[in-house]
């Protein structure tokens, strides 16, 4: 790995921008995650920062067991992150409907739609669980844009 | 071109030594907002860390005029600010000319007319509609920045800038001085008058569909617009006296000094719609700049 290489490596561990989406959350999880940038847990300081657009973003920070209605959305919102990107499931509705499973107006779980690289369980988890797991995220990311790297390398 | 004038552009206050500025001021307008939050805040080499990341993302693929824009855009946004900085008379140069002020403030209006530029060319409707709130707010802003100005130029009778410099005994030249601190947070889309990049409401404005490295440019237009004003003020009120080192350090410290400040107080207000942004500039600051002016010239004839 050369200078350059191991510098937008540490970058991209540095700087990681999350998107949050709603995907029919009840809000429980949705609160655990802003309370992620209160002055209590500050991820700001590990350079983690939200964003408002998924074009800005790295991680895509998925609540709620997808319905229908937010299905195509929230692919929209996924095809819109630039690579490379990670994506985390939080709370135990995205990893399995939780409560919702069975409803006819839910089309999760979100591995059937788009693939997810870190799971946070909990209904809701706890915001320490969320750090942990944007920081699992934000490695499989950095490793992820090294590997895109030399494979574009390697093709030209 | 002499080697005084290549330092001016290269070195100080030019480009070696503005866009780490540019990120520092950037670091200290979040840590500024953190502080007041009573958060720690980001760590120092964060605004540099978002800059390479963001030149490592592959953004989407584009086709024809448009594609040239978006990445046309942020680029000129960065040259005319390094350009308007290299301009600031912080040392003797021969860089300046007679109507350099006049060739400043055009530089400093480009990047709010690229980021206009760029909301249209996006495509986006949340884009659209931040680049007509900054349309809207330029306006009103720029009424109250040109009469300041040329408050200052009517107390020295010129606008070269290297005449400019230095605090002045005419009461105009202080509120000029003044009418262009107001007009600071607006052209740097600050809050209360962030209403072109609301992010609650339209999500990132203009920029709302630029990634990658146009992102990355425009967010070090950003610091280096901080850099610019800042330091446009800077010259405005520091006495040219002690040595260049020592000048220099102050030059700097005035700058952090006003990001700071502004910063802080962009911290602790709450946005103003358009309306009312429109109506602050236009009633309560341009009647600043007109008594500025007034007060200008009048004392012009009496000193």
């Amino acid at each position: 790995m050369s200078i350059l290489d191991k510098l937008m490596y540490q970058s991209r561990c540095k700087s990681p921008s999350v998107l949050h989406l709603n995907t029919g959350s009840c809000n429980g999880c949705d609160i655990e995650l802003v309370t992620c940038l209160s002055p209590r847990y500050d991820v700001e300081q590990l350079g983690i920062h939200l964003e408002g657009s998924p074009r800005h973003a790295d991680i895509l920070c998925v609540t709620g067991p997808v319905t229908r209605n937010a299905l195509e959305a929230m692919k929209t919102e996924y095809a819109q992150v630039c690579e490379p990107k990670a994506v985390v499931a939080i709370g135990s509705c995205p990893a399995s409907c939780n409560v919702f499973a069975g409803s006819p107006v839910v089309a999760g779980p979100l591995n059937k739609h788009i693939p997810v690289d870190v799971y946070v369980p909990g209904c809701p988890p706890h915001p320490d669980a969320i750090i942990n797991g944007i920081a699992r995220a934000v490695v499989i990311l950095a490793e992820r844009g090294a590997r895109q790297e030399t494979q574009g390398g390697m093709q030209q | 071109m002499n080697a005084s004038s290549l330092i001016n552009l290269f070195l100080f206050p030019g480009l070696l030594f503005a866009v780490p500025a540019a990120w520092f001021f950037t670091w200290g307008e979040h840590k500024a907002t953190a502080r007041m939050q009573r958060r720690i805040g980001l760590p120092l080499l964060q605004p540099l860390y978002d800059f390479i990341k963001l030149m490592g993302k592959r953004t989407p693929e584009r086709h024809g005029i448009e594609n040239d824009l978006r990445r046309f855009y942020p680029v000129l946004s960065v040259l005319s600010l390094l350009g308007a900085i290299a301009l600031l008379p912080v040392f003797p140069s021969h860089l300046n000319f007679s109507g350099d002020g006049v060739v400043l403030v055009v530089l400093l209006e480009l990047p709010s007319l690229c980021f206009i530029l760029a909301g249209f060319t996006s495509g986006s409707v949340y884009g659209k509609i931040g680049a007509s709130r900054e349309a809207v707010l330029s306006g009103a802003t720029n009424l109250v920045f040109l009469l300041s100005f040329v408050a200052i130029a009517a107390t020295r009778h010129t606008v070269r800038l290297s005449e400019l410099a230095g605090p002045s005994a005419n009461p105009g030249h202080w509120i000029g001085v003044v009418g262009i601190l107001l007009c600071i947070p607006a052209k740097l889309r600050l809050n209360p008058f962030s209403t072109s990049s609301a992010e609650q409401e339209i999500y990132a404005g203009a920029l709302t569909e630029y990634a990658g490295g146009p992102l990355g440019f425009w967010k070090l237009a950003h610091g280096l617009e901080w850099f610019a004003l800042t330091g446009l003020v800077a010259t405005l009120v520091l006495p040219v006296a002690g040595g260049w080192a020592i000048h220099a350090l102050l030059f700097v410290a005035v700058c952090f000094l006003q990001v700071m400040l502004l910063s802080a107080m962009a911290a602790g207000t709450a946005r103003f719609t358009l309306e009312r942004s429109i109506r602050f500039y236009w009633q309560w600051a341009a009647i600043l700049g007109v008594l500025a002016v007034t007060s200008a010239i009048w004392m012009g004839f009496r000193l």
